[in-house]
Formats: C-alpha cells, structure tokens, sequence
C-alpha cells in the first residue's frame, strides 16, 4: 500500500548550514505517527517541509503517492494534508464560528465564491456546527479569536486544521502549555477527531506521545535515528542515549 | 453526534428578529435618500448630498481594502480617476454618436473602468501585502498620475476633459439638468453599490478576506492562495471606486488630473479611517464628516487641511477604530444596562477636553494669520468671541487654554478610563462583554 | 554631448547621494523598528526650512549645524511620543501615523512659510564657479553638497562598523526579529536611531535647500522617489538603498538632460494621424517623462524581481 507521506532523501540548507540531512521518513496510512527529539532537532522544520512553508533543498516529498515537494501550501492542502502550528495561529479578529467556517469553505467547494451568501450555505452551516461540537466551543461561537483563553485558542487551532476534512493531519506540539487537565482534554479530542485518518505528531509529553502512537520516529541533528513502535523505541539503546536519556533522569 | 444533528440547525438559523432589523435598516436607509433632498432642498445642500453620496460609495470601495482585506493603499483614487475618465469620454461619445445610451447606466461604465486597470496591475500588486503594498500603491498612483499629464489626448492635460450630461439620450423625460435629477441619479447608485458591497462581506470570498487580514499565512493552510485573495479583493475595490469616478464625472461634467491624484487617495484613506474600518458602516460616517468638513471648513479657515491631518493623528493614536469603533464600544455597556456609569465622566471631561481644543485652534489660527500678510485678516472668531491674533493677550489666552486644558483633562481621561473599567467588569459579569 | 555626460554624471551622483543619505536613515529605521515612516521627506524638508530661517537669523555655517540637530529633535519627538504609543495597535497603524504627520508637516509649513518657494541662497562664500567644463560653470556649491554627503557616507560607514549603536543596527538588518531581544533599553535606542535618522533627512535637506526648491511641496514631490528607491534596492538592505539611489539619481538626471523624442529620431508622423495616445507618446520628449521613470522602473523591478535588487525579506 503507497505510504500517505513518505519523505525520501530531503536536505534542507539555509546558507551554508544544514539543518535537515538525508531524511527518510514513511508515515502508513490510517497511522498515528510521533516525530520526538531534543530541541532544536528539526521537528518544526520537518513539518515546515512536509507541508510545503518551505522548500527542500534536495529531495523528494511524496503525498499518497504524488509528488508534493516544491508545491505552496494551498496545493499541499488541497490535496488532502492539513497542519497545526506550534504558536497558536489563529484569525484573530474574527470569532469562533467564522474561524472554523473559513477552514470549511475550501473543501465544500465555494472556493472563492462571490455570489453567495456564506450564511446560507446548508453544508457549511452544518460541518461548522459539528467542528464547534467537536472542539467543545459551541458556546464560545461568536467571541473573536483572539479574546479566547489559551487552552481554547489550542482546541480552535486543532478544530481549523481538521475543519477542511484532509486525511493527513499533523499537529505541531497541540498540548504545549497546557495543564495536565487540559492535555488529557486534548489527547482525548485529538484521539477521536483523527479516527480513520493518518496523524502526524510532534510532542514533547512523553506520557502523550507513548499513549497516542502508533510509530515513533526519533530525529536528532536533522536525521531519523530510529523508527519503530513504542516498545522499540523506549528499548533501543541509540535513543536512550541520544534523547531519552537526558529527559528521563 | 445526536446532539449536534439537534443543535445544528438552531445554532445556525438567523432568528427572524435580526432578519427584520436588517431589512428595516436598508428601507430607512432608502426612505432617506429619497426624503432629504425634500427637507433640506436649497440648491447647496442638494450639491453637498450628492457629494456626500460620491463620497460614501468611494469610502466603502477602499474599505474593500482596507478593512476587509487589510491592504493599506496609497493610490486608490487611481481607480476613481479612470473611472471618471472611461465615464466622460464614453458620454461624449454618445453624444457624439447618438448611441442609446441613457445617463444612469453611465457610473457601471465607470465602474468597467477602475476594474479593467485593476485587473491589469492587480496581479502585480497584490504579490505582497502589508508595508511593500502600501508603498507600490503609492508608486503607482504616481505614475498613473504623471503619465496622465503626458497623454493628452486622453486625459486632456492640466485642464482635463469636459462633457455634458444632458446631451445624452434622456429616460423618463428626465435630462438630468436640475441637480435633483443628479442627485437621485447619485442616491440610486449609492443605495445599489452599497447593499451589493454589503453582500460582498457576506460571501465566502469576504470571509476569506477577513481571513487574509487577519493571518495571511495560516490561511495558505486550509486552501486558499491568499495572493488570489488580494487580487479578487482589489478588482471589486477598483470596481465600485470607478462607480464612484463615474459618478464624479457626471455630477461635474468634467473629469481631470485632479480625479486620480495624490490628494484625492489620502482623502479617500482619511475618510475610511476616521469613520471607522472594523464595521460597515464607518466608511459611511467617515465619508459623511470629512466631505462636510470639507465643505464647511473651508470658508472658516484657510488652514483647514491641517485639521483633518490633526483629526486624523487623533484617531490614529487614541481611536484606532475610528468613529465608528468609539460608537461601537459602548454597545455592550448599553446591553448590560451600565452605560450611565460613564456618561458622567464623560460630560466631566468634556469641558477641559474643549478647553484644550479651542486652545490649539487659536494658536494654529494665530499663527495662520500671523505669517499671513494680509493685514485685514486679523481677527479670529472663536465661538462667538473675537480675538486679535497680533495681541499678546490672544497668545496668553491660548497658552492658558492648552496648558490648563492638558493638565485638568489627563484627570478627567484617568476617570473616564476607571468609569469604564468598571462598567465593563461589570458587563463582563452580565455576559456581554467578553 | 561629452559635456553632457559629464555634467550630468556629476548632477546624478550628487542626486543619488542626496538620495542615499534619506534612504539610508529610511531603511535603518524601518528595519529595526518595522516602521517606514512616511514623514521621512517630510524631515527633509524641515531641514530645508529650518536652514533657511536659520541661515536668515544665525548665517548658513551656523544654521548647517543646528537644522539637522532640530530635526533630530523633532524625529525624536515623534518616536517617543508618537510611534512609541502607535506600536501596539501594529504596523499599519504607525505607518498611518507618519502618513497623517507628512500631511500635517506639509500644512504647518505651508501655513508658517507659505504655499510659494522661500529665497534660500546658496552662500556667498560658495557662490563662485568651481571649475568649467567645455562651456559650462560648475558651482563650488554643489561641489561642497558632494563633499558632504560622501563625508556622511563615509562616517556612517564608520559608524555602523565601530561603534556599538552601530552593531546593533548591523544585527537589525541581518536578524530583523532579534531586535526584541536588545533588553530594557530597545526604546532609547529606537529613539536614537529615529532621531539620527530624521537629523540625516534634515541635513540632506539644508545642503539641497539653496540648490533645488525651498517649497512647502518639496516633501511631496520627494517621498514617492524616496519610496521606489527602498522598493528598488529591496527594502531593508543598506547596499540596496545605496545602488538604486544612484540609479534612480542618475536615471533622472540624465532624463532631463535630454530632449530627444520619438518624433526627433524618426521625424514626425503623418499630419493625417491627429491627435492620439500614439502622437502623445510620439512627441514626448525624454526630459518630459523623467518625472515618470522611476515608477516605471519600480514597475519592472516588480514584475522581474519582487523582492527588489538586493531585498532578502518577504514582507
């Protein structure tokens, strides 16, 4: 079966520097799938790449089989993959509902539509309700974004990324910052908005990530050192030794 | 998933008594139009409404921009200019021609015109938003403006291009003569071109404006080019200030240099932003205020510009959300029942607020009809009161007056801020503040 | 024609210095503090003024020294009292703000001095040819308006490469985001750069005061060819600013040097045509559409290079 993403060979250089180096990474479909790391590791640009914020120098990203690399963002998203951001990136003026509706418009096909009224769309009307429901901020509906409290703004930031319905979602650190109540709120929310598709994850909760994953890819210095389940990971000996080892003490 | 197949349909239904107010509003809106050239009918004030209405329509266009879209443009009268222009020289040319043609469809040609230009130099443009749109704005409306000087044939030069409106094919036995013809002409364009921009916020094209405003970036992320956004955003802006240039040229019978200048753009921003950007109807307000301004100021003062620059600051620093905004602000307080918390600050205020401003006046008076030459020119009237703006007593006065005024007015400021602190917890208590 | 490239030749460098030393400040201020401040031709003109009443008052050694130092106080004013308060409500804002105050420092002046050019003379002690080329007079004053504005340049340089100021602005316009990170003292330092910023304008405008037009418009017919040249050079690069400065400079100077037209290359078209866009464009003569160019180039530079010559920044 062809892998939802599979990143072959990608290099990224920014002057001189090479952040990214030869990196290999297949994610199957319908897995959830951990990217862990010390910082500074490559976590962030690993997505940044993947979702196309910014180019590979070298190498080739492929999508469901199709070549994605050196594609914009918005085709990238188009063709089905959908990504969170580690700062909270919302629409800050616009309130809850519209936040969540904006994410729906693309993928119900009204595109750039200027001839309807956005209010009387049945469909949207409908899929934005059921994100609101699902993210638990019904009752916020019509407060602007930006005036949300930190642990909502992170529940609106995963109900935009999931909104337009893509099968690949990758959320970027979706628990930083949270209290222990609130990360248990979210893994349970991320857990069941992502039933059926494939989740890529970056997470610095250990507790999060060993509960959430199917597969864990360890990347140290911009390159995968080991791939594999939990119970691999947590017994290989380069990981231990590379990342674990310093955060477990 | 029960619950939302429950919820969804009440959450989302506009309930009918907003639908009632809405429709209501336009009606007033339109009544209005219709009704005040009736009660104020002398030929000025007919000429300033239908100013007015020119003016509103070019305000809400560069909304488009500004408040929807958050591109900050330099150079939107560019659009207007064309628009006039593509209006006279099609009335001249079915003047000419004796093509059917009548005069009120004029403004749509007008309108193809500011588009059209849009169209052409949109797509460059928009490439980028924020500080480098702004300044690209700014370089073309320069170019637009001085090429016009070079092609003659077409923009007629320093004098510009004359027409006249009556030589068109008339329509309901209408010639368009009489200003209130015009007038009318103008109030039907302002009442369509206004409900169809409304409409344009209310579409997905609109709402992803709001996005594109608000995190260019992010919205790359859920499928949209934010560049085509801008582009599609500028095209409608371009369009309705074309209407709007149309219009111009039909009311003056002549379209100029003058039309798609520097000047005109930064009236046009200042219009936009002192009404208020963040709501529909602030464009309205602002273009309402400064075009009366405008009209009013001139005869009381020869610096009369140097207020709307101070205005303007005034805004930008203390009321970003312009008139509009302020006004807007205390709809929560009167939901909750706590606005009579701070109109008492406010009246409090009021008066070393006043103090302070009839001290700037005369001093920027004084020095206007100091380094004036003229020598008859020396008395300013300032509410009724005439000063002498060579005698040291007018400056004493108006030192005391800003002094005075900054320092009792700061006191009055903090109790203004402290009244709204607590009213606003309050109405955050209540649920209507969030 | 030789005398023709090298008077020109030296007009446009001495217009593209006069140029650089705006855009300069221009791009330092904009790329520590994320502000282009529209008011920057308007400090200019300032100076001009200020040097004009001052050189009345005080004589022009004096006032050469002292217009600069005003405006730098004026520029300092706006930023602590101004951009400082604007900041929060973001970039669009600010650049508002010094949009309102160009409009405001354009009525002030033309309410003090008047709407018609003032009488500012270049000083006696300068008012001498400095040397003759074929036919032409070139004056010891424009002489002297090169020799400033290179020593400028020259201590800028030197500025910006010992001093510590000049470090940290080094680290603006490499790492624009850093900025936050200079500590408790980021709005001292703002305010330094803005007022040395404005004083620069100032001095740009007390030197090219006597050689241009003193007049309240001065500001206005500036700032748009002050803005296509960052545009140009690719905003936030200080070796951009210096190169498209010269360009534009040059471009124009030689623009209106001369008077050639399609019709005087290829004769007049046919009588028969009458007036059109073509017989406009046909007639034109270069010196004419010198006002034009750099919008023009500011045009193309979009089209082929977005970013500008040398710009690296997105936004």
């Amino acid at each position: 079966m062809t892998p939802a993403i599979e990143v072959r060979a990608v290099e990224k250089r920014f002057g001189n520097v090479s952040i990214i180096h030869d990196l290999n990474l297949s994610v199957a479909k319908g897995e959830r799938h951990a990217i862990i790391g010390p910082n500074g590791a490559g976590k962030s640009t690993t997505f940044n790449l993947i979702s196309g914020y910014i180019r590979p120098s070298s190498g080739e990203i492929r999508l469901n089989g199709d070549v994605i690399s050196g594609l914009r963002p918005f085709e990238i998203n188009r063709r089905g993959l959908s990504r969170s951001f580690q700062v909270t990136n919302v629409f800050a003026r616009m309130t809850v509902w519209e936040n969540v509706r904006c994410a729906v418009l693309w993928a119900t096909g009204y595109r750039y539509g200027f001839w309807k009224n956005v209010d009387e769309l049945p469909e949207v009307r409908r899929r934005t309700a059921e994100i609101l429901e699902d993210i638990h901020l019904s009752h916020r509906r019509d407060v602007p974004a930006g005036l949300l409290t930190y642990a909502e703004q992170r529940e609106l930031e995963i109900g935009i990324t999931i909104a337009g319905g893509a099968n690949v979602i990758m959320l970027d650190e979706p628990t930083a910052g949270m209290s222990h109540a609130e990360t248990e709120r979210a893994v349970a929310l991320i857990r069941r908005l992502t039933e059926g598709r494939t989740l890529v994850i970056v997470e610095h909760d250990m507790s999060v990530v060993f509960g959430l994953a199917d597969r864990i890819s360890v990347l140290v210095y911009g390159r995968i050192i080991a791939s594999g389940t939990p119970e691999e990971i947590r017994g290989n000996p380069k990981v231990k030794e590379a990342y674990l080892g310093e955060e477990a003490h | 998933m029960t619950s939302t197949m429950t919820s969804a349909p009440d959450i989302a239904a506009t309930p009918s008594g907003q639908a009632l107010r809405f429709y209501g509003l336009w009606a007033i809106a339109a009544i209005a139009l219709v009704v005040l050239p009736l009660v104020f009918s002398s030929g000025g004030s007919l000429t300033s409404f239908s100013l007015i209405g020119i003016a509103i329509i070019f305000a809400l266009s560069y909304n488009i921009l500004l408040g929807e879209t958050g591109l900050l443009s330099f150079g939107h009268a560019v659009h207007y200019g064309l628009g006039g222009f593509a209006a006279v020289h099609l009335m001249n040319a079915v003047a000419a021609r004796g093509w059917p043609i009548p005069l009120p469809l004029i403004p749509l040609v007008g309108g193809i015109g500011g588009l059209a230009f849009a169209l052409l130099i949109g797509w460059v443009m928009t490439r980028r938003a924020g500080t480098v749109f702004a300044m690209i704005s700014l370089g073309i409306g320069e170019l637009v403006a001085s090429s016009s000087l070079i092609l003659r044939s077409v923009f007629g030069g320093e004098s510009g291009i004359t027409t006249d409106r009556t030589a068109l094919p008339h329509i309901f036995g209408w010639s368009f003569g009489p200003q209130i013809q015009v007038y009318y002409l103008i109030a039907f364009w302002v009442f369509v071109a206004a409900m169809a921009m409304y409409a344009l916020t209310r579409t997905p094209l609109g709402r992803i404006c709001n996005a594109v405003r608000d995190n260019p970036g992010r919205v790359e992320f859920i499928g949209y080019d934010p560049h085509v956004v801008r582009y599609l955003a500028y095209c409608f802006a371009g369009f309705f200030a074309g209407i709007a240039g149309g219009l111009a040229a039909v009311n003056f019978e002549i379209a100029n240099s003058a039309y798609l200048g520097a000047v005109q753009s930064g009236l046009v921003l200042f219009a936009t932003f002192i009404g208020g950007t963040a709501y529909f109807f602030g464009p309205i307000l602002g273009a309402i205020l400064v075009t009366y301004l405008q009209l009013g100021l001139t005869n009381v003062t020869s610096v009369w510009q140097l207020y709307f620059g101070i205005i303007f600051i005034a805004i930008v620093m203390f009321a970003p959300g312009g008139i509009a905004g302020l006004l807007m602000m205390h709809r929560p307080l009167i939901r909750a029942g706590t606005l009579t918390m701070v109109i008492p600050s406010y009246l409090v205020a009021a008066l070393p607020t006043l103090a302070l401003a009839c001290g700037v006046i005369l001093s920027i008076e004084t020095v206007a009809r100091y380094t004036a030459s003229e020598g008859d020119g020396n008395i300013i009237n300032l509410l009724g009161i005439p000063f002498n703006a060579t005698a040291p007593a007018t400056w004493v006065t108006a030192a005391i007056l800003i002094v005075g005024g900054f320092i009792v007015g700061r006191i009055t400021w903090r109790r203004i801020a402290d009244a709204w602190d607590r009213a606003g917890s309050i109405a955050r208590d209540r649920g209507y503040l969030a | 024609m030789l005398e023709l490239i090298v008077i020109s030749t030296l007009n446009g460098v001495l217009f593209g210095m006069l140029l650089f030393l705006l855009s300069s400040g221009l791009t330092v201020i904009f790329s520590m503090m994320g502000v282009l401040n529209f008011a920057h031709a308007s400090f200019y003109m300032l100076g001009a003024f200020f040097g004009y009443q001052l050189t009345k008052w005080i004589g022009f050694w004096p006032a050469l020294v002292l217009a600069p130092l005003l405006v730098g106080a004026v520029g300092m004013a706006v930023e602590r009292y101004g951009l400082r308060n604007t900041h929060k409500h973001g970039h669009v804002a600010e650049l508002l703000l010094t949009f309102g105050l160009a409009f405001a420092i354009e009525e002030i002046v033309s309410m003090i001095w008047g709407k018609s050019p003032v009488d500012y003379r270049v000083p006696t002690a300068l008012d001498f040819p400095a040397f003759t080329v074929f036919s032409t007079n070139y004056p010891a004053y424009k002489i002297f308006m090169l020799t400033v504005s290179v020593a400028i340049f020259v201590a800028l340089l030197i500025a910006l490469k010992r001093t510590r100021i000049g470090l940290i602005v080094q680290a603006a316009l490499t790492h624009p985001n850093m900025v936050g990170h200079l500590g408790h003292n980021v709005g001292r330092v703002f305010m330094l750069v803005f007022g040395v910023g404005s004083a620069l304008a100032g001095l740009a405008g007390v030197i090219a005061g006597p050689a241009l037009v003193t007049q309240s418009d001065m500001a206005a017919l500036l700032g748009p060819i002050l803005f296509v040249v960052i545009v140009f050079g690719g905003l936030g690069s200080l070796p951009g600013a210096f190169i498209a400065s010269l360009f534009i400079g040059l471009v124009q100077t030689f623009a209106v040097a001369l008077n050639g037209s399609l019709a005087s290359a290829f004769g007049p078209l046919d009588s028969s045509v009458g007036p059109s866009v073509l017989s406009d464009i046909w007639n034109v003569t270069i010196a004419q559409i010198a006002p034009v160019l750099p919008y023009v180039l500011l045009v193309l530079i979009l089209i082929v290079r977005p970013m500008g010559l040398l710009g690296t920044r997105e936004t």
